[in-house]
């Protein structure tokens, strides 16, 4: 979706403010925040793809507004009552109503050093061989999805090169919307700044993004 | 505390977040969803165990011995493994050489991606709109925001991390920290340096590396 978390090449947010020696929480909820949406995402109800979606669809302008952490507590919220988890009364309330469904064990204090050692490994099995080389030119496609994409916005028709093969990965751009992991293979892109940018900038410098399969076509 | 700042660190309305955060957890546990000490065990890993001096490690190895360094390069994944790394959000890593040719900087415009298992979390700024807009458009303004000014024939390469692959800065080893022990090293390699927004120092202390 064309939405303001593809916010590459954007102006007008200001200044980097970096904070000297910033704690990893600056209050306890997100913490908490953090922890809930980790927990949560450890049941496999949904996926990390639909989660990153579940943000992006708050509207733009509270997206701007809103703290990272405040983000994904809203992000969650929308989650539990998207997936049945929970009703929207009740995420108000914070107190499960009679008669709600019970849920799945839940992860235990036990399961926490493997869950975070385990990871979510996105990386996928396939014999198919990759349909682009490294030195290949290639173009992004233009594409507008109202739904997820990791293609960003600033990339769309234009041309770049492909710089390495990463190998075969989930497809987010269907896997958000639960349509499945439609693995392909993943490539770094080699775009130069003037191309994406234009003849102002300084000419040996690049950006590199990485692109699936279902992103780009051979030049 | 500056303006800009307050939007995205969230001093602007403490008390809501916490008080709707505090409703979820309780209903999530009375449903059986989620459980309080894992959710504490969750908090204590990456407020106490998991943070760059993970990445720094790997980094004073890389610098040391250069058969590591080759295979850092080559499958950084696999490399960073040997040195019992790895894990949520950095199942699958790059590692990108910086050299006097050649300066990386690593970003996520399309949410805040970050090789988690090797930095920690990230900070406020990596999330900011402001540091995910310019990065890619204007990396050598953010850089002289950071405090450096690279010269114009160093070659800047952006890294957005718009798949699952994580991007690890593997800096230039100061030429002064010559025979210094991969502990020594270590202890000077910046949170910031590993992004790509500074270089390491020597004898600096660790600033912005410490969370």
């Amino acid at each position: 979706m064309n939405g303001v978390h593809d916010l590459g090449g954007m102006h007008g947010m200001g200044s980097v403010q970096p904070e000297r020696d910033e704690p990893v929480f600056h209050h306890r909820w997100e913490g908490r925040v953090f922890a809930l949406v980790r927990a949560m995402g450890a049941l496999g109800r949904w996926n990390i793809d639909a989660s990153r979606h579940q943000r992006e669809l708050i509207a733009a302008a509270d997206q701007l507004r809103m703290s990272y952490y405040e983000r994904w507590l809203e992000g969650l919220s929308q989650l539990l009552v998207r997936h049945g988890l929970a009703s929207a009364a009740e995420v108000a309330s914070g107190r499960a109503l009679p008669g709600a469904a019970a849920g799945t064990p839940a992860l235990r204090a036990a399961q926490v050093p493997a869950f975070i050692a385990r990871g979510s490994p996105a990386a996928r099995e396939s014999g198919r061989p990759p349909r682009l080389r490294p030195g290949q030119r290639v173009r992004a496609r233009n594409l507008h999805p109202a739904g997820h994409t990791r293609l960003p916005r600033y990339v769309r028709g234009k041309s770049g090169v492909v710089d390495r093969v990463h190998g075969v990965f989930v497809f987010p751009d269907t896997h958000a919307h639960l349509r499945g992991e439609d693995p392909q293979h993943v490539y770094s892109v080699r775009f130069e700044a003037r191309e994406l940018w234009g003849d102002d900038h300084v000419a040996a410098d690049a950006v590199y993004v990485d692109l699936w399969e279902d992103h780009l076509d051979a030049e | 505390m500056k303006d800009d700042q307050s939007e995205h660190d969230g001093h602007r309305m403490p008390s809501d977040p916490a008080l709707r955060v505090q409703a979820l957890e309780s209903l999530l546990i009375e449903k059986g969803l989620v459980d309080s000490q894992a959710l504490d065990a969750l908090v204590d890993a990456y407020e106490h165990r998991i943070g760059p001096h993970n990445g720094a490690r790997v980094i004073a190895r890389a610098w040391t011995d250069p058969a590591y360094k080759a295979r850092l390069l080559a499958d950084a994944t696999a490399a960073i493994a040997e040195l019992g790394f790895g894990g949520l959000q950095g199942e699958h890593m790059v590692a990108v050489e910086n050299t006097p040719a050649v300066h990386n900087l690593v970003v996520c415009t399309l949410c805040s991606c970050y090789p988690y298992p090797l930095l920690g979390l990230p900070p406020v700024w990596y999330k900011s709109a402001a540091y995910r807009s310019r990065a890619v458009i204007d990396p050598r303004g953010v850089l002289r925001e950071f405090g450096l000014e690279l010269p114009a024939a160093t070659q800047v390469r952006v890294w957005d991390s718009t798949a699952e692959l994580r991007y690890l800065v593997l800096p230039q080893q100061p030429a002064q920290t010559q025979g210094m022990t991969a502990e020594q090293l270590a202890a000077l390699v910046t949170r910031d340096a590993m992004i790509g927004v500074a270089l390491v120092r020597a004898g600096q202390e660790p600033a912005g590396g410490a969370g």
